[in-house]
């Protein structure tokens, strides 16, 4: 007996190791749904992060566009019948773009702004003739944004002077390689020539077959934005942040501010509903080791009625009964929680052996957090004493006279 | 013994009713019991089978509440108490022994007796186990302090059930058949140690017996019928 604990905790753990059978039986029922739980977790959160980081790996945060033009009739003289016709957008660039980024790095949310001088184009090499998207940009920028250094297949992300980067789809479609020339013509017939520096794949084929990554310099002057840019890329430190940043920045500066949450909208719903389908199965599991742990404990208030009886006799207190059963119960989910999160750890590591990509490289990284563990114990812990509610009461408010007898 | 009129009595019952149910299906169980019981007595309580000693020990032990009387132990009035009160009046001042014993099978003996300590204590401490040890000494089970209640003889179990009850130092054991599952050495020998710790410590017993042969060996006999006392005798036991 240990000297430390108190009466309660040592009866607790007596009459569960008394009743070993039911004890390990019912903490394995516990540790299986908690197993289940995490591992479920896990790889949910595996999962929906990959998917988020492989949709965002072509994708600003929260892009900035400017305000949209609206026109206005000049004058509404009465009996003059109006019709309203939406107004095409131009290509233009942001008002003061250099106040907005300056004031933007200062908000701690944000880790990387990128100004972009874009617009449409086609590119020329021999016979081929492909429409594009010209990117103008600043190479340290627009690498905080978009990881473009990583996606490099071949050549490197460079565009000084007469140097461009292309995805590796439209060198398919050009038949370029490295060191080839190619040439972009604008709708305004400016023309430009460029040496083909670098070759990346973003994971993304129509990006891959569209985007012509150039200086800013170059887009300014073919997409007639001199000293301008069309858009502004902002990446965040936290990804969730998006919608709120965007809603703030676009009232403070009025210009168009889309989050990627926004542009996303199907694939965050998608995301939503498989996070509350899951939510959903958690929650039923939790219902169902609740039980399991109550109809135990039930049990054994029957089974230990005479104990309890002879302990109330020698001066037990209803409460001593009382927490001496919500402890069984707290014990259980604790031991069963242990159980479950290494049996977690275990399906974790098999999946992690099976589920491999063609090439041999792990489909996607998931790990056990650490919180999650102590998340599940601390629940299973909290659920074991909830579930024990109601037999813990039986208990204390068994009559001893009748205890005794029984 | 000490004079009955002048000290307080360990155990004083006035008019005390019990009746289960209510309105027509009320039935009285006891009809109006008095009774006192000085320090060191040593005394049985007989009768036939559903005369209420049973209902009536429930009542001295403050498992049950009386339906109307009053109820002193050691001159405390105990109607006025909630359940914690009588649960703490009752761990202090009330031991039992029953017939089957009712040791707890999860503990060792040394624990068992141990337990009303630990009960009202909260925490084991080296000074309940000592006095455990020496309780067990004394009812002869000095080799068995370490055996699971339930590796020891019926004989051996109701000894401990004994030192469990003496563990808090009561003014009054209750005993309900102590010796009934016993076999007549076994049960001679634990009434003697109920004699002999009655003798030596001047505890108060109270004990409800079938057996005329161990209630002739009391100090007193308390005869019950139907819910009334009808018989209360003293006499210098056979065996003092």
């Amino acid at each position: 007996m240990k000297s430390w604990m108190p009466f309660e905790w040592i009866a607790a753990i007596r009459f569960l190791r008394e009743g070993r059978m039911q004890s390990l039986l019912i903490i394995v029922g516990v540790g299986v749904g908690v197993a289940v739980i995490v591992f479920m977790s896990a790889l949910l959160s595996g999962l929906q992060a990959n998917l988020v980081k492989r949709t965002l790996s072509s994708q600003a945060h929260i892009v900035l566009l400017p305000p949209e033009e609206i026109a206005r009739p000049q004058s509404s003289a009465a009996g003059v019948a109006l019709r309203l016709q939406k107004q095409a957008q131009r290509l233009r660039s942001i008002d003061q773009w250099q106040q907005i980024q300056a004031r933007l790095e200062a908000l701690p949310e944000i880790a990387a702004i990128s100004p972009i001088a874009s617009g449409p184009a086609f590119v020329v090499r021999g016979d081929a003739n492909k429409a594009i998207t010209l990117l103008g940009i600043d190479p340290v920028r627009y690498s905080g944004v978009i990881a473009l250094p990583e996606r490099m297949v071949a050549g490197q992300l460079r565009v000084g002077a007469g140097e461009a980067v292309i995805g590796i789809e439209l060198a398919k479609d050009l038949g370029a390689d490295i060191g080839d020339k190619i040439r972009v013509t604008t709708a305004g017939d400016a023309t430009e020539t460029f040496t083909v520096t670098g070759l990346f794949d973003l994971g993304n084929k129509g990006v891959n077959a569209r985007n012509v990554y150039v200086s800013l310099r170059s887009a300014q002057s073919l997409l007639d934005l001199v000293g301008g840019v069309s858009s502004i890329d902002i990446s965040l430190h936290d990804i969730d942040e998006a919608e709120r940043l965007a809603s703030k920045i676009a009232a403070e500066t009025g210009l168009t501010a889309d989050s990627w949450i926004k542009t996303n909208a199907q694939f965050v719903t998608a995301l939503t509903s498989q996070r509350v389908s899951s939510n959903v199965i958690r929650f039923f599991i939790g219902l169902s080791v609740a039980f399991g742990i109550a109809s135990v404990l039930v049990v054994s208030v029957i089974q230990r009625a005479r104990e309890i009886g002879i302990l109330r006799a020698m001066g037990a207190s209803q409460g001593q009964m009382l927490r001496i059963f919500l402890l069984q119960g707290g014990i259980v989910g604790f031991f069963g929680s242990l159980l479950g999160s290494g049996l977690a750890w275990t399906f974790l590591m098999l999946w992690r052996l099976m589920a491999r990509n063609p090439d041999g490289t792990p489909m996607f990284i998931i790990g056990v957090d650490p919180w999650l563990v102590a998340i599940a114990a601390g629940g299973a812990s909290l659920v074991g004493i909830l579930s024990a509610l109601l037999p813990a009461r039986r208990a204390a408010r068994l009559d001893p006279v009748v205890a005794i007898r029984g | 013994m000490a004079d009955p009129v002048t000290t307080t009595p360990v155990l004083q019952l006035k008019n005390i009713r019990k009746s289960y149910g209510s309105g027509e299906t009320e039935s009285e169980i006891l009809h109006g019991i008095d009774l006192r019981l000085e320090r060191g007595e040593f005394a049985a309580l007989i009768g036939p089978s559903g005369s209420g000693k049973s209902t009536l020990l429930n009542l001295i032990g403050l498992l049950d509440r009386p339906s109307g009387g009053q109820l002193f132990i050691d001159g405390q009035e105990t109607g006025q108490l909630d359940d914690t009160g009588l649960t703490r009046l009752r761990g202090q001042r009330i031991g039992f022994v029953f017939q089957h014993h009712h040791l707890i099978p999860a503990f060792t003996a040394l624990e068992n007796v141990a337990m009303p300590l630990l009960v009202a204590r909260g925490r084991p401490d080296a000074d309940m186990f000592a006095q455990a040890g020496r309780l067990l000494d004394q009812v002869g089970l000095a080799e068995r302090k370490q055996n699971l209640a339930n590796q020891l003889s019926g004989g051996q179990q109701q000894r401990v059930a004994i030192a469990r009850a003496l563990a808090m130092s009561p003014s009054l054991v209750l005993a309900d058949e102590p010796t009934g599952n016993l076999d007549t050495h076994s049960a001679d020998d634990v009434f003697a140690l109920l004699r002999e710790v009655n003798t030596r410590l001047n505890t108060t017993f109270l004990i409800v017996t079938h057996d005329q042969r161990l209630a002739a060996r009391c100090d007193r006999i308390i005869e019950m019928v139907d819910g009334n006392i009808v018989a209360d005798r003293r006499h210098q036991a056979a065996t003092n």
